[in-house]
């Protein structure tokens, strides 16, 4: 009887040993995969897309066992808080209302947030710079969002929901448009195109990347933004209390940025290089 | 606690917008129902079919898919998008309440139907005896008998409405449950937003359930 509960425990603390090794090594990654080029699906339903081919690499470098995870964008932030995953690399760009709640990696990659319309709207021939930055822009930037609250008062704009796009719309920078949130960004493009909004803000390649596959007269109106609510690049979400999974994704995005891992790979996506 | 406090009263508020897309809908889908039910006991072929197959597939697909046909699907077709009917396809919450509507519909027309198939036929043929023509047979007999019959599946299946309009959410409408997701994706905690928004989901089926038992007990038989 002693020895059969020897053994119990025995192999009960073996089983510990080899969960928490396994553990150890082991990383999951939540994604979307609805966010082309950042991350998206192939016609089998893999996933593919720039994150995905960068996950993987600075997994093979931290000599980690990953694994991806698909989550809904409006969870993405509750299901690492609830370990359903452990990092975030989902297009997330690195704003100051989410690092209330996570920690971020040094930027991986940043690219810029635009209005888009449909060819023949009267929002086409905005006159304003070609790109603004809230943060540094000073006068030009006031300028220029004085010029678009005029534009847009009255019109419905379409973002995905819980975006630094939808923050920006309801931050008051541009008035008070009408705001239309959707749970992925396909959503906002069919409504967009159907006409039932009169313009999208997301990531400028969202709009492009879409026009090019549909076939749709989408254009790119007004300026480029960065900065203020747009945050500062995309990174890897991290909880709080993970400080040495957040080393270790820092070493990696450092060594990879480094060696041009990750120009390559943005290149290879977004057509130019968005590395940071 | 602090988060479920300050989420309340923007919750509430939301809850005007669930309630409104219940109600309309229900209402109008009771006259669908009680149509297509009539249709239904047609000793015609093709009414009876129409009948047969729109319940048939309004209850054999989930709600969530109807919505996105409707919304998402009917605005991807161009001449509809030219036609007269974009005027109330362009809008989700005129979306909203045709799926809605049709749904319940397609529901309550099989809860009005084995309500009429239920009616004894001699109390019709003592009306009949009473020289009552057929309308007023209908009208003054069978309906409040069938209505009476189908309180308690149409007390389920208004309850079933009420959290069917969480859908609403799905095609950008901010009813009960968008408010809570729009909450949540700025503070990050779906637990407390979620208690308090189903609570309010709660106090409104008890509710419904109440008005229903009153009915029920105001028109039982003696």
């Amino acid at each position: 009887m002693k020895n059969i509960f020897k053994f119990f425990l025995s192999s009960i603390a073996a089983l510990g040993i080899l969960i928490s090794s396994a553990q150890a090594d082991s990383i999951r990654i939540g994604t979307e995969g609805a966010y082309p080029p950042w991350n998206a699906k192939d016609e089998s339903g893999k996933l593919i897309g720039f994150e995905v081919e960068l996950a993987n690499w600075l997994c093979i470098y931290m000599k980690a066992d990953c694994t991806l995870v698909e989550q809904d964008w409006d969870g993405m932030i509750p299901g690492l808080i609830m370990r359903k995953y452990d990092a975030i690399m989902a297009g997330m760009s690195i704003t100051d209302e989410r690092m209330k709640t996570i920690n971020f990696s040094q930027g991986y990659a940043d690219e810029v947030a635009s209005l888009a319309v449909m060819k023949g709207s009267p929002l086409e021939g905005m006159d304003t710079p070609k790109a603004i930055n809230l943060s540094t822009g000073g006068g030009n930037a006031k300028k220029a969002l004085k010029t678009l609250t005029a534009a847009l008062a009255g019109k419905t704009i379409g973002v995905q929901t819980a975006t630094i796009h939808q923050n920006f719309l309801e931050s008051g920078d541009v008035g008070s448009v009408k705001v239309r949130t959707y749970k992925t960004q396909d959503e906002v493009n069919l409504d967009l195109a159907a006409g039932r909004i009169d313009a999208a803000l997301a990531a400028a390649v969202a709009f492009t990347d879409y026009a090019e596959k549909s076939g749709k007269p989408v254009v790119l109106v007004g300026p480029t933004f960065s900065g203020g609510a747009f945050g500062n690049g995309v990174g890897v979400g991290i909880r709080k209390d993970d400080t040495d999974l957040l080393k270790r994704f820092n070493n990696a995005i450092n060594t990879a940025r480094k060696n041009g891992k990750i120009s390559e790979l943005a290149t290879k996506w977004f057509g130019f290089d968005a590395s940071m | 606690m602090d988060l479920m406090i300050e989420s309340l009263p923007r919750l509430l508020k939301a809850t005007k917008l669930t309630i409104e897309l219940t109600l309309l809908s229900l209402f109008f889908g009771i006259f669908v129902g009680i149509f297509f039910a009539i249709l239904r006991t047609s000793k015609n072929k093709i009414l009876f079919f129409i009948s047969y197959y729109y319940s048939y597939i309004l209850r054999g697909t989930p709600l969530l898919v109807q919505i996105f046909i409707i919304y998402f699907g009917l605005g991807q077709v161009e001449w509809i998008r030219e036609s007269f009917l974009w005027i109330v396809l362009k809008e989700p919450y005129s979306c909203a309440i045709i799926a809605f509507t049709l749904n319940t519909g397609a529901y309550s027309s099989e809860i009005f139907r084995s309500a009429f198939e239920t009616i004894n036929k001699g109390i019709v043929e003592a009306a009949e005896g009473l020289g009552l023509n057929k309308v007023n047979t209908f009208f003054k007999i069978k309906l409040p008998i069938a209505i009476k019959q189908s309180l308690p599946a149409y007390g389920n299946e208004m309850i079933l409405m009420l959290k069917g309009t969480s859908l609403a959410s799905t095609v950008t409408l901010l009813d009960l449950t968008g408010v809570a997701k729009h909450i949540i994706s700025t503070t990050f905690r779906p637990v407390e937003v979620f208690i308090v928004a189903g609570s309010i989901y709660l106090i409104m089926t008890f509710i419904i359930h109440n008005f229903i038992k009153f009915l029920e007990k105001k028109y039982k038989y003696n």
